[in-house]
């Protein structure tokens, strides 16, 4: 599903990202850890167009995203709140990217009542403007959103950090049914070990902006990777 | 260019003495480090670093305003006496305008420093040093000191030409406390809303009254102020009055001194609205209904609003023959440009600057450029042709006014609704939708490209006005100027792909720019 070719980042002469070769399947679930600036931000937004790579480039469902703008109708994600729309309420904030990816009301509305539990109440119908929501009621916001239109690729930056303990396991569910789907290829980073373990099968391990580690998760992974981070 | 380098290089040397002075004294006081940090606010904020030619051009439209004011102070006096006025008795019948005046820019364009305060809550700093700091802080603010530009002079005319030196410098005292007392009312009534419309319609309908001789508020007004000179004691009330009006304030805001109260940002009520009657635009509806509530539930946006329907009123200056430089042919096509196009040029120049802060959403969301320029451009269309129409009131000075307006609107319709997308593409100032401050012209907004691009917006038309009426008359050129908004408006297409083409170039340097804020 997306394959990366001799991707690199380089600010002012530092390399922050250097990535020869990755094949990432199709319907896999792909999880990034790594510490603060590992690369993990900056690799998710090479691969949504978001900066241009100083070298290589990324293919997405065979589509090369710096060329053109194919990728966008089947891939979804977000990475922070710059990604939510402060001034409108939660649903017409759903609406519109419904708008925009081809869904109709009604469609949106089965969506987000499938959600219910995960909103927890403090989402829908609540008299209150996204930008005035707290930032884990605005983490909700964005993730849900990026189920609109059923993507074939759906891209989620930290989206365990800032949630309480009970939104992370509903979270975890959400994202487990997702890669159940073989035609769904999930991207998740985290600096959540256990987390990302738990819903991925299949762990890169960024350090430096380079590939230190990559596994296929089992029993033994949570260990190995605690072992690798380890001080 | 060697010399303003040298000069700059002068200053940051002076910046950087003063600030070892205020870094290396051991026994600083509370207020000394405080004004540590403005000063590294001031000097590392964002405006502050822009380029050299920037300053330069700050530096100059500073300088502007400064001699306008001193001109004024100094000319006022010698002006009013060869009029064969009283000078101190005309500039004290229209001190309530003065005081009125400043008040309104003040509630629309003074923003109070609170959040700065948050930060320091947790140290251990006294409340009431804190509070004074801050409110201390806003004595120094530009909208004070410009005053001083225009007072100082004045009195000092004033005392030359032998008036009672006591008497001026009394008199300055009590004029500088009422403006200070508008300083200290803006900050005590920062949480209320449309202040700023009110006292701008009660400004408005007093000066009309007075205008037309129903009445006359100056009357009543004029002789507070004449006391104030006249009189050893009267200037005592606005000092007073002043003290008071601190210690209120003082406090208000050291009661309010808690993240839920003052210092907390006001949540608006939300209400989910549908706008289903756009859907049958499409993609074009999508995004006018996202516009329509950009615009509604943004402070800049409003604030930007309320300018366009100022420019509405511009037109008086104009069509009412009061002012000579005014009153030709040329300056009313200026002004039928104006007129129509207010929310066209305040709202336009800053596509795509609007969509900011999710800048990186629309990014990856699907969205056909086509589309979204089209959704606001027919915003600004559909907001030119209201304001055509509601402008039909300048019929009351004639069918040639009103339609030297429509082709105004003809203009902006057909040429400058393309010309001001096509500045916006090039700039790269996010916009902080919160705050109303910015809304005439954002300095960081300024770039060679987007002035190129914005100077046919007014000269073009206004020059082929001019070619026209003096090569037959005045309809002649109202015609040429139509009908090149009629080409522009076939040329929709070709200039979209081109606009297209411009944000496909520039996208990451723009997502760049978004991302830093302030």
């Amino acid at each position: 599903m997306i394959q990366v070719n001799n991707l690199s980042k380089t600010y002012n002469g530092t390399t922050v990202l250097k990535i020869d070769n990755l094949e990432i399947k199709k319907g896999e679930s792909f999880g990034l850890v790594g510490n603060n600036g590992a690369g993990k931000t900056t690799f998710f937004s090479l691969l949504l167009d978001l900066i241009q790579p100083s070298t290589g480039y990324v293919m997405n469902n065979d589509v090369q995203v710096n060329t053109s703008e194919n990728w966008k109708p089947f891939t979804a994600s977000f990475l922070d709140e710059s990604f939510l729309i402060g001034y409108l309420t939660p649903e017409e904030y759903f609406y519109f990217i419904g708008d925009l990816r081809g869904q109709n009301k009604a469609d949106i509305d089965a969506l987000l009542a499938k959600h219910e539990e995960f909103f927890n109440g403090e989402i829908l119908k609540n008299k209150k403007y996204l930008r005035d929501l707290s930032k884990g009621n605005q983490k909700k916001v964005g993730i849900i959103a990026t189920l609109i239109g059923n993507p074939e690729v759906v891209i989620l930056d930290e989206p365990f950090a800032n949630l309480d303990p009970t939104t992370v396991n509903r979270l975890k569910k959400i994202i487990k049914e997702l890669a159940e789907d073989p035609n769904v290829t999930v991207l998740v980073s985290s600096h959540d070990l256990l987390h990302t373990v738990e819903v991925c099968d299949r762990i890169l391990a960024l350090n430096k902006g380079e590939i230190v580690k990559d596994i296929q998760t089992s029993r033994e992974t949570l260990q190995e990777l605690e072992l690798f981070f380890a001080v | 260019m060697e010399i303003i380098n040298k000069c700059f290089f002068v200053f940051d040397v002076t910046f950087s003495y003063f600030d070892y002075i205020l870094q290396n004294q051991n026994n600083q006081t509370m207020i000394q480090k405080f004004l540590y940090l403005e000063w590294k606010a001031f000097f590392r904020s964002a405006s502050f670093a822009t380029n050299l030619a920037l300053k330069i051009l700050m530096g100059f439209v500073a300088a502007y305003f400064i001699l306008i004011f001193l001109g004024l102070g100094i000319g006022a006096f010698y002006i009013l006496k060869k009029m064969n006025l009283d000078p101190i008795v005309t500039v004290n019948k229209f001190m309530i305008y003065y005081v009125l005046m400043d008040l309104i820019v003040r509630f629309m364009l003074q923003k109070i420093p609170v959040m700065n305060i948050r930060p320091l809550l947790i140290f251990p700093i006294k409340k009431s040093t804190i509070v004074h700091f801050s409110l201390g802080k806003t004595a120094l603010s530009f909208f004070n000191l410009v005053h001083g530009f225009f007072l100082i002079p004045f009195s000092i005319v004033l005392i030359i030409e032998g008036y009672d030196v006591v008497s001026v410098v009394l008199w300055y005292t009590a004029l500088f406390s009422l403006l200070y007392i508008n300083n200290f009312l803006n900050i005590v009534l920062s949480n209320k809303d449309n202040l700023f419309a009110i006292f701008l319609g009660i400004a408005a309908i007093l000066g009309g009254l007075h205008y037309y001789g129903l009445f006359n508020i100056t009357e009543y007004t004029a002789p507070f102020f004449d006391a104030i000179f006249n009189t050893y004691w009267a200037f005592a009330i606005p000092v007073v009055a002043l003290i008071a009006l601190y210690y209120v304030t003082f406090q208000y805001f050291k009661r309010n001194l808690y993240l839920d109260a003052g210092l907390s940002n006001k949540h608006d009520i939300a209400k989910t609205e549908e706008l289903t009657w756009l859907n049958q635009f499409g993609t074009i509806g999508t995004f006018l209904k996202n516009d329509i509530k950009l615009i509604k539930r943004n402070k800049r946006s409003k604030t930007t609003v309320g300018l366009s329907i100022m420019f509405l009123f511009y037109g008086f200056l104009f069509f009412t023959n009061r002012i000579e430089v005014y009153n030709n042919p040329v300056m009313h096509m200026f002004a039928g440009i104006f007129v129509s196009g207010g929310f066209l040029i305040t709202f336009g120049q800053f596509v795509p600057s609007w969509d900011s802060s999710y800048y990186q959403l629309m990014m990856t969301q699907n969205i056909p450029y086509k589309g979204y320029l089209s959704s606001k451009w027919w915003l600004m269309v559909i907001a030119t042709i209201v304001t055509t129409t509601i402008a039909s009131f300048y019929l009351y000075f004639g069918l040639q006014v009103y339609l030297t307006i429509v082709v105004g609107a003809i203009y902006n319709i057909g040429v400058n609704s393309h010309l001001v997308l096509l500045g916006g593409a090039y700039t790269k100032t996010p916009i902080d939708l919160s705050s109303g401050k910015g809304a005439f012209g954002d300095k960081k907004a300024f770039n060679v490209k987007t002035m190129l691009i914005s100077i046919p917006q007014l000269a073009v038309p206004v020059l082929l006005y001019g070619l026209g009426s003096s090569l037959g008359n005045a309809n002649v050129g109202l015609a040429l100027v139509a009908s090149l908004g009629v080409i522009g408006f076939a040329l929709k297409d070709k200039v979209f792909s081109l606009i297209e083409k411009i944000y496909k170039s520039e996208k990451y340097a723009t997502i760049a720019a978004y991302k830093q804020k302030g």
